[in-house]
């Protein structure tokens, strides 16, 4: 979209436009340029050696059934996370959409956890959960399921899929319920004096008109459960035990900064950044065929 | 517009006056990180404190940094930002690390030498000192904290289980014969807060790199990575997979409970839930100062199988690394080396191990010690160096010098974790372990151009 | 059916409360309960009696400190990313000047690199100029991302003809057209951005995490990580404390602004 433009100035867009565009080049196309450069590197941890690598990292991360792990694991837990989280998200809004008494009421009560920090929501889930203090996680391990997500593999993902979804229903509820609103009531009513039902409405004409807010909420779930939940993942395991809930995110903490495997690390963000890249420009060209607004 | 200002205004002048050398008092400010948390932590800021008030050239800052592994990433990454704090707490696996990281470090005998403050080696007694020094003798790096693996054990709960308080196991066999005579009496009133028998803290360290010295077994091929960096890993040997075995038994059986990685498990000993645990000398702090019960140190159980003649166990604990910039002026080195000297001194070496369970690192701070009659006030307070100065020394019991070691044991962890979750043998734990560490070493070795 | 009356919803909205709400009440009475009781595990869904005991406890240590931080960082944050962002945009829009284009593609690119991504190359760029361990550090690299230009450029496409044609008849220069006419116009929009910026900066971790490595910067979603971390001796009803003192700011500023926020996050993201 075009529009006339107004203005013939020269210098003053120019210099509109120079802060961001600094800030652009500073923060994004030079690290990004140093991340693939690095990527081609091997380097001791003080960064006083540093030899041309080629593709050895590269070569490693695809041959290594560690990194292979962690690509399934993290897959597996963008899906979990995602499906989780907009599921509930999707029930909560299709009931917080109709017209009850109190439904601003429980729309706040529902938008709040947009506000905590994804570390913050695993601070609270080790109230819950935590084997010695957390409420639930003592109820557990007195009643004779020994409940210690350090310990065991499938407890500590549960733990961190739980978590995760949790603090991400608040965003999808927004997001669905705008979208509902939006579904055009006069068409809904025509269905339902044709005599559809309910759950028969919603199938066929509801979700439907909900496909595009459902699949920009299925990327950005997507990104969120990729990255975003580093600080959830951090606070509650740290990518224990074992590398059970080490995601791609994690395990680029843990070999750059923690283990100073800079080569290593650099090559893993260069091929989490060719992701990013292609789910944004997957999104794009979905959304770019919308024909409203 | 106005806050932007006031924002960008207050930025000019970094919160950390850490590249500030002095401060209001005219006294050069030294930047001391460490790790020590709990009682121990109480007795760093006390040496500062005394250091502080004992001379006016100098004020030591200490900080507390988090765990060994987490201070010693920070360490580096503040390096290359020309941040370093003057002195870093780095523990004994990291010293494989340190000793490659050329100008970021002035070891020891350099600040000697440049500073002209006399910092001699032949202070400390062998097994420290041989950990921290270069091959050719010159001291690298300040050793601090040693301590060895120990078996502390809960005298009222084996009272209880019907063995001899006064008699600690000496054998693996005899530990878990213990352990059986304790988990049949647990949840009887006498037992009162024990729920199972045995624990380790910082596992790998104390049951796998302290098995191998105490029994003559190597950990790596060059003498432990001490004669080069081409060093390969071997502690997948048969003793050692039995002793991985026996530990995955016991815990199968419920006599032995891992309770995470480090010092997380040390919780479980001083509060009594875990009748033995295994753990660090310098653990004898919070165990003073939290244990509701009669408890003594005693020395590492051994295998009969392999040997009835232990020698010394291996040093743990940590070494003071002195880190530059490129603005440290020389009148801040003097003043690190000075307070090296203070630190060293007997009166503050015995002070620190009488306090907080680390072994006195100098002749000094022993023979005070001894003197004070320190050891006939705190029966079992000598174990520890006891079990270092066992036997004759060989290359497999000198210590461990490998690159990236922290990263070695964390493999090792997560190998033993998913063992212990039934998903693997030992042998398959420790033979990945030793594949996924040789990597580590090559990689280690290549960036350092070895 | 009574539209009022309807049982199913209610039922199902009164336990998604619950479910979000829960933990929060946790916290909250957690913060009023003794800490050795709850380190025993006996931590309660009822107030305990230690009153605020722990926030006094709290309030004397670094917590305070660390809250200046993170609002300093969060309205840094959000108020950088305005300015620089309302300034792009109107220059993308209203003017044509050469390198336009690439300037525009090369500021959407941003949208594509998360920070997690880039974050160590980052923190090597930041070393370089010497932003390490400084408040500047904090935000300065949050600032940079596009989302904002993305929308305001969406607005102020909007903005009728009618409009800037009365603009210059009045013979305005181009700073005044933004200043009276653009700005009230997106005023709705900026108040939307602000709130998602601001709980955007506040809740940051990765980024402070790595920059600021003296502990005098640690921001509060950093310090309240770092208690619960060492959970062997940790005092929980001051954890507690200081977890409620980190999440009012946000959750105060999300429901002040719920209308307007609501509304422009879900313009933003269109």
């Amino acid at each position: 979209m075009e529009r006339r433009t107004i203005f013939g100035h020269l210098w003053l867009p120019v210099a509109l436009v120079a802060p961001q565009f600094l800030l652009t080049l500073i923060f994004f196309l030079w690290p990004a340029g140093q991340a693939v450069w690095s990527s081609l590197t091997r380097q001791d941890p003080f960064g006083l050696h540093s030899q041309f690598a080629g593709l050895d990292n590269f070569v490693f991360l695809f041959t290594d059934p560690l990194y292979r792990d962690s690509i399934g694991r993290t897959v597996f837990f963008m899906i979990a996370v995602s499906a989780i989280s907009m599921s509930l998200a999707l029930l909560l809004a299709v009931f917080a959409d109709r017209e009850i008494k109190g439904r601003f009421t429980y729309r706040t009560l529902l938008i709040w956890p947009y506000a905590i920090a994804p570390a913050m929501a695993a601070v609270l889930w080790i109230l819950l959960l935590q084997p010695r203090i957390g409420i639930l996680g003592v109820w557990l391990n007195r009643h004779g399921i020994a409940w210690d997500y350090h310990l065991n593999d499938t407890q500590a993902m549960l733990m961190i899929v739980l978590a995760s979804a949790w603090k991400q229903v608040s965003y999808n509820f927004i997001f669905f319920l705008a979208g509902l609103q939006s579904v055009s009531r006069s068409v809904l009513e025509a269905a339902r004096m044709d005599g559809a039902r309910g759950w028969h409405r919603f199938r066929t004409i509801t979700f439907p008109l909900l496909a595009p807010t459902t699949f920009f909420l299925l990327v950005v779930n997507f990104v969120y459960a990729a990255f975003d939940t580093f600080g959830t993942i951090q606070a509650l395991t740290q990518g224990g035990p074992g590398k059970a809930t080490e995601t791609l995110m994690v395990k680029v903490y843990r070999d750059g900064v923690v283990n100073l495997d800079i080569g290593s690390s650099s090559a893993q963000s260069v091929i989490l950044m060719l992701g990013v890249i292609g789910l944004t420009a997957m999104q794009f060209r979905f959304l770019g065929r919308r024909q409203t607004t | 517009m106005k806050r932007r200002t006031l924002l960008a205004a207050s930025a000019v002048t970094p919160l950390a006056a850490m590249g500030r050398a002095r401060a209001q008092s005219g006294k050069l400010q030294l930047v001391w990180w460490h790790s020590m948390s709990g009682a121990n932590g109480e007795e760093i800021n006390r040496l500062a404190k005394a250091f502080n008030d004992s001379q006016s050239e100098a004020e030591v800052q200490a900080i507390f940094k988090g765990g060994y592994a987490d201070s010693l990433t920070a360490a580096i990454a503040a390096w290359r930002a020309d941040q370093a704090p003057h002195l870093v707490q780095i523990f004994e696996v990291g010293t494989g690390s340190m000793l490659a990281a050329g100008p970021a470090t002035k070891q020891v005998w350099q600040l000697a030498k440049e500073t002209g403050v006399a910092l001699d080696p032949a202070i400390y007694i062998p097994g420290v000192r041989g950990y921290y020094s270069l091959p050719d003798g010159r001291l690298a790096s300040k050793p601090f904290n040693s301590s060895t693996a120990v078996m502390w054990y809960n005298k009222d709960a084996f009272a209880a289980a019907g063995l001899d308080p006064e008699k600690a196991p000496a054998t693996w066999p005899e530990v878990i014969a213990a352990a059986k005579a304790i988990k049949a009496k647990v949840g009887t009133p006498e037992m009162g807060a024990v729920k199972f028998p045995v624990t380790s803290s910082w596992m790998i360290w104390a049951q796998l790199e302290q098995f191998g010295a105490i029994h003559d077994l190597p950990f790596a091929t060059k003498a432990n990575g001490f004669e080069g960096l081409d060093a390969e890993l071997v502690f997948n040997g048969p003793h050692q997979v039995a002793q991985w075995d026996r530990l995955l038994g016991m815990a199968k059986d419920g006599l032995y409970e891992y309770g995470g990685r480090d010092t997380v498990p040390d919780a479980l000993f001083y509060s009594g839930q875990a009748a033995i645990g295994f753990g660090s000398s310098a653990g004898r702090g919070d165990i003073v100062r939290n244990a509701k019960f009669k408890w003594a140190a005693a020395f590492l159980p051994i295998d009969p199988a392999v040997t009835t003649n232990p020698i010394n166990s291996i040093i743990g604990g940590a070494s003071l690394w002195t880190m530059t910039t490129k603005q440290r002026t020389d009148a801040e080195y003097k003043a690190v080396a000075h307070f090296l000297t203070f630190l060293s001194s007997p009166e503050q070496d015995a002070h620190f191990h009488q306090t907080t369970g680390y072994v006195p690192v100098t002749f000094a701070g022993y023979e005070k010690s001894k003197a004070e009659g320190y050891y006939d006030k705190a029966p079992g307070a000598d174990v520890a160096i006891k079990q270092l100065s066992r036997g004759t020394m060989t290359a497999n019991s000198r210590g461990l010098r490998l690159g990236r070691l922290a990263e070695i044991r964390a493999i090792l962890y997560e190998e033993t974790e998913k063992a212990l979750q039934g998903q693997q043998t030992g042998k398959q734990a420790l033979d990945n372990g030793v594949q996924r560490g040789n990597r580590v070493l090559r990689e280690f070795q290549k960036s350092v151009g070895g | 059916m009574n539209p009022h009356r309807d049982p199913v919803a209610h039922t199902i909205l009164v336990l998604g409360a619950i479910l979000f709400i829960a933990p929060l009440w946790l916290v909250f009475v957690g913060s009023t309960q003794d800490s050795a009781a709850i380190a025993r595990g006996d931590l309660s869904f009822l107030p305990g009696h230690e009153g605020f005991g722990s926030y006094t406890r709290v309030l004397n240590g670094p917590v305070p400190r660390m809250l200046m931080i993170s609002f300093g960082m969060a309205m840094a944050i959000a108020i950088g990313k305005i300015i620089i962002s309302v300034l792009s945009a109107f220059a993308v829009v209203f003017f044509r000047f050469p390198g336009r284009k690439i300037a525009f593609w090369l500021i959407f690119i941003t949208l594509m690199l998360p920070v997690e991504v880039r974050i160590i190359p980052t923190y090597s760029v930041m070393a370089g100029m010497g932003l390490i361990n400084t408040f500047t550090g904090l935000w300065l690299p949050l600032i940079a991302s596009a989302t904002a230009t993305l929308l305001f450029r969406q607005v102020f496409l909007a903005i009728p003809d009618e409009l800037v044609e009365a603009a210059r008849m009045d013979g305005a220069g181009p700073l005044r057209f933004l200043w009276d006419i653009v700005l009230p116009v997106s005023a709705a929009n900026v108040a939307a951005l602000f709130v998602i910026l601001f709980i955007f900066g506040w809740n940051q971790y990765l980024w402070p995490l790595l920059v600021a490595t003296n502990p005098r910067l640690d921001t509060i979603v950093i310090g309240i990580v770092k208690m619960v971390a060492v959970e062997t001796e940790t005092d929980w009803s001051a954890v507690m404390a200081t977890a409620m003192l980190a999440l009012l700011p946000p959750v105060v500023v999300v429901l002040l602004m719920q209308r307007w926020f609501v509304a422009g996050l879900t313009e933003v993201e269109k």
